[in-house]
C-alpha cells in the first residue's frame, strides 16, 4: 500500500514539482517553507550539560564491582612468526585473574595484539605484560608503500603479491582526450597515513552473566559490535547486549568488534569477572585504523577554452594489512571530462590496517586532483575558479562557487599584488562532494507516559554530532510538544535497531524513523483526545504542547492533561526508516575557499581564513550543524599541515605514536571559519535531512594546498605541507 | 578492595620483585633512580638528603579533592589522573594522551591548571585539588559551563571538561580576556572534533557577561 505525494525538489531558486510514491504509514515529507516550532532553530544539545560537567558516562568511565583492568601485549616486530607465548609467569601474580594469547601464529605489523591480561588494577596488569615471554622468529617486512611495490619485496601475506589487482573506472578514451588537449599536466602527489586520534581510545568493558554477554563499547555501531561478538562467541544475537551511551570520537575507526573488544570479553569469561580493556594511546595509533597513504599519478588535459579533455589517475594506496585504500572518488565525480580513467591498487605493507576515516578516500583524492587542476590552470593562463566553473559537475556547486567567491572576495584577492616581504599570502578553492542519503532499516519507538513525559528509544549512538538532540527535536516537532518534554535514550542494543554512525548517514537514517514513530503516536493521542474535545481526530492539531480543534482553537487541552487520560501505563508507537523514495540528486556538492600566509624564510604555513559553502537538506539544529562543519575544516587543516604517521623503515615501527609527536590542530592554529549552507530539497526521506560530517572535510586540505601554491608560486605535492617541504619546493622551483 | 590487590604475602613479593627488577633495569639504563639503602632509618635517609621513603608497594595517602579529604591506597607510580579515575571514581577528568600533550586531564592544583597525568598522586598531597566535578555539576552550572552548552562548545565531549578547567583558570586570573587570551588559555587542550571556535565564543561571551545559558 502506498500513496502519491508531490514534492518540490531541487535547490533554492531551482525547485521543481516531482510526484513520488511513499509507503503507507509514512508521514508526508517535510518541505521547504514548512513552518516549524522546534526544527531548524539553533538548539543547545540536550546532553550538553552532562558533557561539560564530565558527568556523561563514556565506556572509559564505566566501573563495576569487582571489575578488572586489562592490558594488551603488542608485537614489537613488524613481521614475525610467533613461536611461543608463555603466560605462566604472568599468571603466577595473584592479582592477575586472566591471561590469554591471540590465535594468530604470525604477526604482520608492529602493534598487533599478541597476548593480554586482566588484573585487579591497571598497574599490575602492566607488570604482568612484562612477565609474558614471547619468542618471535623475525620475517622480512615492508613498512612503506615504495618498498612494498618493488617486484622483489617480501610479501606481507605469504605466497601473494603486495600490489593487489587494480580497480579501473571511467569512460571514453583518455588517449584520445590527451591528444585533443592544448595543455597537459602530469605529476605525482603524495599523501600520508593519517590516524584518527579519537580522544577516547578504542576499548570495551565486558561482563558475562551465565552465557549472556554485556559489553560497553566505545563504538560507532553498537549493533555491528553485537553481531561480531555473537559470531565470535557463537551466541544468539539476543544474548549479546552492547551499550554505548557516550562516545569520545570515532571518525570511521570504530565500526564492529575489534581485537580489544574481543579481548575484553575473552578475559572476562576466563576471569569470571567484568573486565575493562582500553587501548593505550600508542596502541590506538598502531592498531585501530588509519587513513591510508597514497601515491597518486595524475594526468589532466584541457583545451585552450578551459574544457577538460581527459582525466587520468593511477593510484597506489597503502592499506597496511587491510584493503580499501582507493582515492578515485573525486576524480570520478567533481568535474566533467569526456575521457576519464582511474586505476586504484591497494598495496599491503607490514603496518596497521587502514580503516574508513571521515570521507574515506576523498581528502587524498581531492588534494591530488585539485592541486593538479591549479597547475593546469596556470599552464592555460585561466583563473582557477573559472576553470572549475567550466568543468563543474553539479549545479548546486555552481551556486556555491558564486556564494563562496563573493563572501571570500575571490576576485579582489586574485587581483591583489603579492606582498614584497617574506610573508606571502595565497588563496585557493576546492570542490567537495559526498553521498549522504541515509539508509533504510532503522527503527524507533516513541512513548507518551501518563506523567506527560515523552521517551524516544533508538539503538543509535552519538558520535558527537548531537544525535540525542536532533532525534528529540524531530519527535517534539512531530508531536507538537516542547523539547523539554522529551527524554531521548540511545546507545543500547535493547532499543530498536539502527545503523552505524558513519558515512554522514546518522541523521538522514535515524530522524525519519523517529518522525514516523512520533506520527503514529500522535494518531493514537489524537484519537484519545477526540471524544474529550468533541471532534474527529482529523480535526485536531498539536502545537506547543496543546491539542486543539483546528477550526475552533478555544476547544483545546494541554498535552500533559491528555497524557493523564492514557489508559494503562503509556501509549507507544513504532516507526521505521523506509527505503529512499525518489529524490533530487544522489550526491551532494560543496566548496571551500582558503587564504593562507606562508613565511617564505621559515617555510611555516598559517591558514588565515576558510569559507565553507555546503549543501544542506533540512537542517534540524543549525548550531550543531555548524559544529560539524568547523570540525571537518579543522581536521582538514591538520591533514594539510601537520599530521603524518612516521615509520622507521629499518625497524618497521611507528616513531610518533603519541599526541606530542603526532601533531594535531590546536587552538592557536584555528583560522577564521565562515560557514554557509545552500538549502537543497533532496527528497528521499520524510525529514529531508542530508548528512554533512564528511562533505565538510573533503575539500579543506586540497584548498590549502592550492593556496600554498598560489602563495609561493611552486606546488608542494606532498602532504603534510611542512616547513621543510615548503623550503625545498621553493628552492627547487627557484 | 584495592589494599589487598596483591593477595597473599608470597605472591605480593613476586609482584614487588618483578617491579623492582624492571625498575632496576630502567635505572641501570638511565641512571636516574637512586635506590635508598634497604635498612636506612629516617636519620640516615635525611643525611642522604632523602626526606621520605615510599614504595614500591601501595600505601595510604590523603588527598584534598574538591574541598574533601580522601584517603586512598596507591602505589607511588600511580598518577593523580589514575587515582582520580580508578580509585575515586571521579571520571570527569579524562585520560587521553597520558603524557601531558592534550590537556584532557586538566585539574586545578591550588587554583592553577595542571595535567593530572603528569603528576604522581602522592605528589599531589598537601595541595588543594579541584576537578571538573568540584567546579560545576549538570544541575549547578557555572556561567562558563553554561556558555559552553549554549555555544555548542562540545561535540563528542571528551576534551570538554579539560577545556573548561583550563578556561576557568584563565578567566579567573584575567576576567577581561580577549580572543587571543582565550586561545592561549586552551593552547594545550586538543579537540579532535574541532570545537575550538565555539570554545572561544563561549569564553568571550562570559567575559562580555552576555551569557544567556544560566537562565
Amino acid at each position: 500500500m502506498s500513496r502519491r505525494v508531490t514534492l518540490n525538489l531541487g535547490f533554492q531558486g531551482n525547485l521543481k514539482p516531482v510526484t513520488v510514491v511513499i509507503p503507507d504509514g509514512e508521514p508526508t515529507p517535510w518541505q521547504f517553507g514548512e513552518r516549524f516550532e522546534t526544527v531548524g532553530r539553533p538548539t543547545p544539545r540536550i546532553d550538553g550539560a552532562l558533557k561539560v560537567a564530565g558527568a556523561a558516562r563514556y565506556t572509559y568511565d564505566i566501573s563495576m564491582p569487582g571489575m578488572l583492568y586489562g592490558a594488551i601485549l603488542r608485537s614489537p616486530m613488524p613481521h614475525a612468526r610467533v613461536k611461543r607465548v608463555d603466560l605462566s609467569r604472568a599468571r603466577r601474580l595473584s592479582a592477575v585473574r586472566a591471561a590469554i594469547r591471540m590465535d594468530d601464529t604470525v604477526v604482520r605489523f608492529a602493534g598487533q595484539e599478541v597476548a593480554a591480561v586482566a588484573a585487579v588494577d591497571y598497574e599490575t596488569a602492566l607488570d604482568a605484560l612484562g612477565l609474558i615471554e614471547v619468542e618471535y622468529e623475525p620475517l622480512p617486512f615492508v613498512a612503506d608503500l615504495d618498498s612494498a611495490m618493488r617486484p622483489d619485496a617480501p610479501p606481507v601475506f605469504e605466497g601473494g603479491s603486495n600490489v593487489q589487482r587494480p580497480t579501473v573506472n571511467g569512460h571514453g578514451d583518455v588517449k584520445r582526450g590527451f591528444a585533443e588537449a592544448s595543455a597537459v599536466h602530469e605529476a605525482v602527489y603524495l599523501t600520508p597515513v593519517q590516524t584518527h586520534v579519537s580522544l577516547e581510545v578504542h576499548g570495551s568493558v565486558a561482563h558475562w552473566d551465565g552465557d549472556e554477554l554485556t559489553v560497553w563499547s566505545s563504538t560507532q555501531g553498537i549493533f555491528t559490535v553485537r553481531d561480531d561478538l555473537a559470531v565470535y562467541f557463537n551466541l544468539p544475537r539476543n544474548k549479546v547486549r552492547v551499550i554505548c551511551e557516550y562516545l569520545g570520537g570515532g571518525f570511521g575507526s570504530k565500526f564492529g568488534a575489534k581485537p580489544e573488544t574481543v579481548i575484553a570479553a575473552r578475559l572476562a569469561r576466563e576471569a569470571n569477572a567484568p573486565v575493562k580493556v582500553m587501548c593505550t594511546r600508542e596502541g590506538e595509533h598502531l592498531a585501530t585504523g588509519n587513513r591510508p597513504d597514497a601515491i597518486q599519478k595524475v594526468r589532466l588535459g584541457a583545451r585552450h577554452d578551459g574544457k577538460l579533455t581527459a582525466i587520468e589517475l593511477v593510484q597506489h594506496g597503502g592499506g597496511g594489512i587491510s584493503g580499501g585504500s582507493g582515492s578515485a572518488g573525486p576524480f570520478l565525480s567533481l568535474y566533467h571530462s569526456p575521457n576519464l580513467r582511474t586505476e586504484e591498487s591497494n598495496v599491503f605493507t607490514n603496518t596497521g590496517p587502514c580503516s574508513p576515516m571521515r570521507a574515506p578516500g576523498w581528502p587524498q583524492g581531492c588534494f591530488a586532483l585539485e592541486l593538479a587542476m591549479d597547475e593546469l590552470a596556470r599552464k592555460l593562463s585561466i583563473d582557477r575558479l573559472e576553470f572549475r566553473r567550466l568543468n563543474n559537475s553539479n549545479p548546486v556547486r555552481a551556486l556555491e562557487f558564486d556564494i563562496g567567491a563573493k563572501l571570500f572576495g575571490w576576485k579582489e584577492k586574485s587581483a591583489a599584488p603579492k606582498s614584497p616581504g617574506p610573508l606571502k599570502r595565497g588563496i585557493g578553492v576546492a570542490s567537495a562532494a559526498w553521498h549522504a542519503l541515509g539508509a533504510s532499516g532503522p527503527q524507533a519507538r516513541v512513548i507518551a507516559h501518563r506523567d506527560g513525559r515523552v521517551e524516544v528509544l533508538m539503538g543509535t549512538q552519538d558520535i558527537g554530532t548531537g544525535t540525542r538532540t536532533v532525534l528529540a527535536m524531530v519527535a517534539a516537532e512531530e508531536l507538537g510538544v516542547e523539547l523539554s518534554r522529551i527524554d531521548c535514550r540511545i546507545g543500547d542494543t535493547r532499543y530498536p535497531f539502527s545503523v552505524p554512525s558513519g558515512g554522514s548517514m546518522t541523521t538522514p537514517s535515524t530522524t525519519p524513523a523517529v518522525r514516523q514513530a512520533a506520527a503514529h503516536l500522535k494518531e493514537k493521542l489524537l484519537r484519545l483526545a477526540a471524544p474529550v474535545l468533541g471532534a474527529e481526530p482529523s480535526d485536531l492539531e498539536a502545537r506547543a504542547g496543546v491539542i486543539r480543534v483546528r477550526f475552533d482553537p478555544s476547544r483545546s487541552m494541554p498535552f500533559a492533561d491528555l497524557c493523564r487520560r492514557i489508559p494503562g501505563d503509556s501509549l507507544s508507537a513504532e516507526g521505521e526508516r523506509v527505503p529512499n523514495y525518489e529524490g533530487y540528486r544522489n550526491d551532494q556538492a560543496g566548496c571551500q575557499f582558503v587564504e593562507v600566509e606562508v613565511d617564505t624564510e621559515l617555510g611555516i604555513v598559517r591558514v588565515l581564513r576558510v569559507v565553507a559553502v555546503h549543501d544542506a537538506g533540512q537542517i534540524i539544529d543549525p548550531l550543531t550543524a555548524r559544529s560539524q562543519v568547523n570540525g571537518g575544516v579543522l581536521m582538514g587543516v591538520g591533514y594539510a599541515l601537520f599530521e603524518a604517521r612516521r615509520m622507521d623503515p629499518r625497524l618497521g615501527v611507528m616513531v610518533n605514536p603519541t599526541m606530542d609527536d603526532y601533531k594535531l590542530v590546536g587552538p592557536l592554529d584555528v583560522p577564521e571559519i565562515e560557514v554557509r549552507f545552500v538549502e537543497v530539497a533532496n527528497g528521499f526521506n520524510n525529514t529531508g535531512v542530508m548528512g554533512f560530517g564528511e562533505a565538510a572535510h573533503v575539500a579543506t586540505a586540497a584548498a590549502i594546498g592550492c593556496a600554498v601554491y598560489d602563495a609561493i608560486g611552486v606546488p608542494v605535492r606532498s602532504l603534510p605541507i611542512t616547513p621543510d617541504r615548503v623550503l625545498a619546493a621553493m628552492e627547487a622551483g627557484a | 578492595m584495592k589494599n589487598d590487590k596483591h593477595g597473599p604475602p608470597d605472591s605480593r613479593a613476586i609482584s614487588r620483585r618483578s617491579f623492582i627488577k624492571g625498575a632496576g633495569a630502567i635505572a641501570a639504563a638511565t641512571g636516574l633512580i637512586r635506590t635508598p639503602p634497604a635498612s636506612a632509618d629516617a636519620t640516615a635517609l635525611a643525611q642522604e638528603g632523602i626526606v621520605e621513603r615510599i614504595g614500591p608497594g601501595a600505601q595510604e595517602i590523603e588527598l584534598k579533592i574538591n574541598g574533601e579529604v580522601k584517603r586512598i591506597t596507591v602505589e607511588p607510580r600511580v598518577t593523580l589522573l589514575r587515582a582520580l579515575r580508578d580509585h575515586l571514581n571521579l571520571t570527569g577528568t579524562k585520560l587521553v594522551c597520558d603524557r601531558g600533550a592534550c590537556g584532557a586531564c586538566t585539574v586545578h592544583l591550588d587554583g592553577k591548571p595542571v595535567t593530572s597525568c603528569m603528576i604522581l598522586a602522592l605528589d599531589a598531597r598537601g595541595h588543594e585539588i579541584t576537578t571538573i566535578e568540584g567546579l560545576l555539576t549538570p544541575d549547578r552550572m557555572s556561567p562558563l559551563g553554561a556558555a559552553f552548552v549554549e555555544h555548542d562548545a562540545a561535540q563528542c565531549g571528551f576534551c570538554t571538561p579539560g577545556m573548561v578547567m583550563s578556561m576557568a583558570a584563565a578567566l579567573a586570573s584575567n576576567p577581561k580576556a580577549q580572543l587571543e587570551d582565550v586561545k592561549r588559555a586552551v593552547a594545550g587542550n586538543i579537540c579532535r572534533c574541532g570545537t575550538y571556535p565555539h570554545v572561544f565564543a563561549a569564553a568571550l561571551s562570559v567575559v562580555r557577561g552576555g551569557n544567556r545559558g544560566e537562565s
